[in-house]
This record gives structure tokens, sequence and C-alpha cells, in this order.
């Protein structure tokens, strides 16, 4: 039994806390959430000079290891920063469903460059009537000779107008909400037919809606089996989760560690509002969440670099997702009031990170959704 | 990173298990199983049972008749005892007096004591708190004035769990009342056969009393029964209060107790038709407290692998006593819950040895609201849940 972080691990934290340190204050994050684009090419190159990009990559793709604990390492330093570099959508969550379920020359084609900064992608899986379910898919995809052509609506795709590529979770056969059928096919954002209305989302984050009407693309760009993609789709999900729950924890920790100092320094009645034993008890209570819900995480990752069944770490994923929810609401909210009114304004990053977490808590399913996938499981 | 027990880890687990499954009387494993209470010579046979094979006290130092385990192997064997439902020693002798008398206890005082501690043949409790000292425990009143080489004693203490049982006291006393409340404290063993005291029983919500008033009126200690120096009482009970509890957090308590409320679910009518297992209210309740384990015993595990590598125990233990006490309250609730009409028996008797009347619905159902009302204390004993809150306030947060 060991809980230490390796050389290795304590070096990546260390790498990403100076970087954070030195090029992604709360001014310069406001910038590039205001920006063009919402998230820094600049960075995006950074992340892969240093390696960043090629951490949740087994060394069989070319990557680092694809060890969980490494990744959480990461997410955790990202979630303090709130930085919005799609790290998520285009390295973890399309970086593991085209290593499970991609072709040798999909993975050598895609790997490589996400490793190397020069792909962003998008996976389109969310739809208006599916909710949290992966399996839920109405959007079609019918083959036609050499060509399969896809018509649906899907919403919520992170990182969907930047991405050069984007991952389609389409259905083959089956009604909607049939656990076979379902197969991710790769295509080109510009093909015709695919209509990408961007926005940003409470947290700073790109997100689209994306439209596809009749988009004909080849019968090559299926990723992997044609109608048995789910449980590569739900790998990359649960992979993606345990991403978020990480980066919650980060951004937990700096609302605790913000809030305590704040109440050190802000006085009312001549002293300082720490000293008041109301307040003293809900941190304490915040404190003890963002530990129960590091401990959980550890657990999730531990449980995904295990040998563990698939269904154990789904099992594991939706128990950190579920837990890490009420954190989030206990802590975020907690981190508000004892701020007081400065506590409501944007001018705060208390009050960026509360809105990032909250997007968190939604992301991938909230706490009950994961809560049933636990008991399902 | 990683959870797992090493080879001779698991080779140390299985046996251990393997001796729990065999050596902890059927008999005895019914009654836990059934919510009966152990008779004061079934615990003190099972804790016999443990001194014969070794295991008595792994928290000692291997001189004084402890294991030498490591903490893992401590945690572990902590573990599995909870499992098989197994009560662990009572603590009062060996976890919280005799470290004090190693640590601080002269040479006579170690050989007078330890060895009856390790092989149970006395039985100790605790005299801390007192009907206005609670959890501003150094405020304590008992006082006790010298008389030539004897120390008389009066004033009286409270909450002594056990205390119709035992054969000795390690109380807290005042020997100076005109300094500092905390300098004015000594640690002194009393012997409870002597004149003067007497114990009246408390009987709790539930009906039962495994609680007491002692009553100590003009009784005369040796003053060789004083622990270390006069007046230094309160630092050496600080050190007990942060010597390392084992198994604080009840995490295998918890999977037992998980897996009793299932079993029972499965056997309870929802009124429509199905079982409780299928109603979805229960069963969000039940996978929420499933989730709460998991993150309380990974909790529990990071402080573990941090005392193995030689940290210094921090508010860890205080986070282990909140969450795991507020846990076991849940759980508490759940049963109530579950058992609805069949809770309100109250009925303290067939929780007994002896009792022949008849059991009211699935599993343990009548014992839950007893057992709700009872581990209200949980959150209130060992300093407080608001007190190890102000703890993690001073010693984490600096507040």
């Amino acid at each position: 039994m060991n809980f230490s972080y390796t050389e290795e691990q304590l070096m990546l934290q260390g790498m990403v806390q100076k970087f954070v340190q030195k090029d992604y204050d709360f001014d310069t994050r406001n910038k590039i959430v205001a920006s063009d684009k919402g998230y820094s090419e600049d960075n995006w190159q950074t992340f892969a000079e240093l390696g960043w990009l090629s951490v949740p990559f087994t060394e069989e793709d070319g990557g680092f290891g694809g060890s969980a604990v490494d990744l959480i390492v990461m997410m955790e330093e990202f979630g303090k920063a709130i930085l919005v570099e799609p790290f998520v959508p285009t390295a973890v969550f399309c970086g593991e469903l085209v290593s499970s379920l991609g072709n040798d020359s999909q993975k050598a084609d895609l790997i490589e460059k996400i490793m190397g900064g020069s792909l962003q992608l998008a996976c389109a899986h969310a739809e208006q009537s599916g909710r949290y379910n992966p399996a839920s898919v109405s959007t079609t995809a019918v083959t036609e000779g050499d060509s399969i052509v896809l018509n649906g609506e899907k919403i919520s795709v992170l990182n969907g107008a930047n991405a050069d590529k984007l991952l389609v979770v389409a259905r083959e056969s089956g009604e909607t909400t049939a656990k076979d059928g379902i197969s991710v096919f790769i295509v080109d954002a510009s093909t015709e037919g695919v209509e990408i209305q961007s926005y940003t989302n409470v947290d700073g984050k790109n997100a689209a809606k994306i439209t596809l009407t009749s988009v004909k693309i080849s019968v090559d760009s299926r990723l992997g089996a044609a109608g048995k993609a789910l449980p590569g789709l739900e790998s990359g999900i649960d992979r993606a989760t345990l991403a978020v729950c990480a980066e919650a924890v980060g951004s937990l920790e700096a609302l605790l560690k913000k809030t305590v100092e704040y109440s050190k320094i802000r006085k009312q009645f001549g002293t300082p509002i720490g000293t008041f034993q109301a307040l003293q008890h809900r941190m304490a209570d915040m404190f003890i969440e963002c530990q129960l819900a590091r401990s959980i995480v550890i657990m999730a990752a531990m449980s995904l670099d295990s040998n563990d069944s698939d269904a154990e770490k789904s099992k594991a994923v939706s128990a950190a997702k579920s837990r890490i929810g009420k954190a989030i609401r206990k802590v975020g909210q907690e981190s508000i009031q004892i701020h007081g009114g400065i506590g409501v304004t944007n001018e705060l990053d208390i009050s960026h990170l509360f809105k990032s977490v909250t997007a968190l808590d939604v992301m991938f399913g909230n706490s009950d959704y994961h809560t049933k996938r636990f008991s399902s499981l | 990173m990683n959870a797992e027990f090493t080879v001779e880890e698991q080779a140390f687990q299985a046996e251990v298990r393997v001796f729990f499954e065999n050596e902890f009387p059927a008999e005895y494993r019914a009654k836990v199983d059934g919510n009966i209470r152990l008779s004061k010579e079934e615990i003190v046979n099972w804790q016999k049972i443990l001194f014969k094979k070794g295991w008595a006290a792994p928290s000692w130092p291997v001189e004084h008749g402890g294991t030498g385990w490591t903490q893992t192997q401590r945690h572990i064997f902590s573990t599995e005892m909870g499992l098989v439902g197994a009560p662990e020693p009572v603590p009062f002798g060996m976890k919280m007096v005799a470290p004090v008398i190693m640590a601080y206890g002269s040479e006579e005082q170690k050989q007078r004591f330890l060895p009856d501690i390790l092989a149970s043949n006395v039985w100790w409790c605790q005299g801390y708190s007192e009907p206005n000292s609670g959890s501003d425990l150094a405020s304590l009143k008992t006082s006790a004035v010298r008389d030539g080489d004897e120390y008389v004693i009066n004033g009286s203490k409270t909450w002594n769990t056990y205390g119709q049982y035992a054969d000795w006291i390690f109380c807290l006393v005042r020997t100076d009342t005109t300094v500092k409340k905390q300098e004015g404290i000594s640690f002194l063993l009393i012997d409870m056969h002597s004149p003067g005291i007497t114990v009246k029983p408390i009987v709790l919500l539930d009906g039962h009393a495994e609680v007491n008033e002692v009553f100590f009126d003009d009784v005369r200690v040796p003053a060789n029964n004083l622990i270390g120096e006069e007046n230094k009482g309160w630092t050496y009970a600080k050190v007990l209060l942060t010597h390392e509890r084992t198994n604080i957090a009840g995490v295998p308590r918890g999977k037992r107790r998980i897996k009793a409320l299932k079993r029972i679910a499965a056997e309870t009518s929802d009124g429509f038709g199905d079982s409780m297992m299928e109603d979805s209210a229960f069963s969000k309740k039940l996978a929420e407290i499933e989730i709460e384990l998991k993150a309380l015993e990974y909790s529990e595990l990071r402080t573990l692998a941090a005392l193995s590598v030689g940290k210094a125990p921090g508010p860890e233990s205080s986070i282990l006593k909140i969450v795991g006490t507020e846990l076991a309250q849940r759980i508490d609730e759940i049963f109530v819950e579950l058992s609805a009409y069949n809770s309100l028996p109250f009925v303290p008797e067939q929780f007994e040895d002896g009792f022949e009347g008849e059991a009211l619905g699935p599993g343990s159902s009548a014992a839950s609201a007893l057992t709700y009302f009872n581990n209200r204390k949980a959150s209130i004993y060992g300093g407080s849940n608001e007190v190890q809150r102000n703890i993690i306030c001073k010693a984490v947060l600096g507040l």
C-alpha cells in the first residue's frame, strides 16, 4: 500500500504548478476566456512541448504511460487555476476513444497529432433527449455504398467550435436506447452539412451545439467495429469523468484556501470574521469535504490503473462523481456565503471557481445520475 | 500509488481471517449479529482467547507483550476483526491507561499493572468527565488531598462506561486549586473496591445502563498510585487523547451493517408487491452511504499510509471521528426507516442474553430504534464533533 506520488508524478505536478504561477494568473485567464477561440494556442503548443498532451496515452500508443494517477495529478493543478484549455475534450476524452476503439492506422494518425498539439478534437455524444445516458443515441448513421450518411443534433459538445475533427456518436441500428448499434465516426468539422453553433459555458470553456444534415463521410471513418462502440464510449466518458473530478478537487482546494485566507483579513464588529465559530465550523466542514473528495478520486484513479473489471472501474468512477457533486455544492456555496457580498460579484476569482465547479458537477452526469449508476453496476 | 497489500501482508491477512473465523466463538457471533449484548464474562473470555494467541495488544511495544506488527498489519487485524463482528478489546485498559503507564509510570507501576491488563485479568474504566465538566474537561473538580502516604479523594465522575464491571479506574483529579486549571490536575489510579466508592448506573434512552456515575466519599488512595508527577496529569491525558486510535472510523462495522441492510431490505415488503430493495428512494440512500463509506475508507488508508512512512499523526483522526460517527448515525437512521412499524416496540430485554420472547420483523428490525437512540452518543463522546471541528480550525486552518 502506497499513497505517495512517484518522483515523476511530483515532477509533473511541479511543472504544472510552475506554468500556472508564471503564465496563468487570474487576469491572463480571463483574457483567454474573452479571446476569439476561448483558449490560447500558444499555451497548447507549450503543453505539447512539455509532454503534457502525451500523459493520457500508453507507452504502446507512444505516450507517457496513460496512468490515471498521473492524470489526476495534472487535473488538480488545472482546477486550481481554472484553466480553460481543452485538455479534457481533446487529449483525455477523444484520446481514450481513439485509443480504445481505433484501428492501428487511425491510432497512428490521430494520437501522434494530438500529442504533437496540431489536432483539436471534440466528441459529439450528448443529445437533448438522452440526458446523461451514453446509450441514448437518436442521431442516425446509414451506410450507402462506400459512404455513411449522418443525421441528427448534438448538444454540449465541449471544444466543439475549435475542433478540427469531431468524433460523432451515431446509431447504425436498434432502438434509441439500445446498447447495440452505436458507432463513433471521425468527421472533419468542415464537412458539408455540419453546422456548429459555438457558445461559452458558465465555466468559460467553449462548447457547441452541432447539427448534422445529410453529412456524407467515408466508411473508413468509423472508429472500431460497426455498432459496437458503447463499451469504448463508456470507457472514454469514465476517464473524462475522473479527469473532471480531479479538476474539481483542485478548484475546491482553491476555494477553501482563499475563503480561509479571506476570513482572516476581513473584519466586522472590530474582529476578523474567521474568529466567529459560526463560520469556523463551516470552514472545518469544507476542509472535510475536500479531504473526502480527494480520497474518493484517488480510489477511482487507482481502480482505473488496476486489473479491476470494466464494471468495477465504472462503479468506482461513479462513486467518485457522485460524492464530488456533493462536495461541489457544499464547498462552492459556503465559499460564496463566507465571502459575503463580494462573493457574488464577477470581480473575484471566487465566483469564477464557483461557476467552474458548478459546471463540473453537470459534466458527464451529475450526482444523482452517478448515484443511480453506482447502484445499477 | 496503489492500495494493494504485499504478498506477506496478504498471507498475514489470510492467517488473521482464518483465526477469527475459527476462534471467535460461533455463539458470540450469533449474538452480535442479532444485536444481543455480550456479557462481561464473554467479553473477557474473548480477550483471553486473543491473549493466548499473543494478539491481545497489537499497539503495545514487544517488550510489554505487544506484537511488533507494522501499521498496515495492525490495520488488517482490526479490519478483519470488525468484519466478523468480534468486539475490539475494551479500550480503557489496553489502549488508554496502558500507554500512559508505559510512558510516565514507574518501573514498579509497569510491573504491577501492565501484565494484568494484557491478560485481561483486571477491568479498567475511565474517570475523566464530571457532571459539570464535559467538553471543558480541564474544569474538573474531583479533589485529591495529600495526607501522609495517601491521597483523600472527594467528588464524582460520570459517563463511566462499564464502571459496573471495573476493578480499577484511572482518574484525573484536582491537586491544586490555586493555579491555571490545566496545571493543577493529576493522574491517579484507584482501586474500584476501595471503601467510599459508590457506582450508580445511568439508564440511557435505549433502556440500558452501560454507563455510570462514580461517587468518591473520602476515598483513601496510596500515593504510589500517582502516575508521574503531581499536577502534570493534564499533559499525560493529552498524550493519551492523541494516542493512535485504530479503527476510529468504523469502516469494517459499516461494511457489515450495509450488508445487513441489503439483506433485511430484500426481506422487507415495500407494500406495493416488491421488496424495499426495489424502492428507488431507499436504494438511493443505500448507494449514498456505500459511497460515503468508500470515501471514508480511502481517507483512513491515506492516513495510515502517511503514518507508515513516519509522518506524525495530524488532525486526520478528527476527520475520521467526525465522518465515521456521522456515517454510523446515518446508517442507524436508515435501519429505523427500513424497519418502519417494527422499530417501535420498546423491549430492551430482548437484547439481553436469555430473552425468549418473539422477535418482530425481519432481521434485527426491533433493535433499530434502540441502536439509533443509543448511538447518538457517538458524536458526543471522545471529544464532541464540535470540539473536533475546533481542532481542525486551530491545527489545519490556522483560525
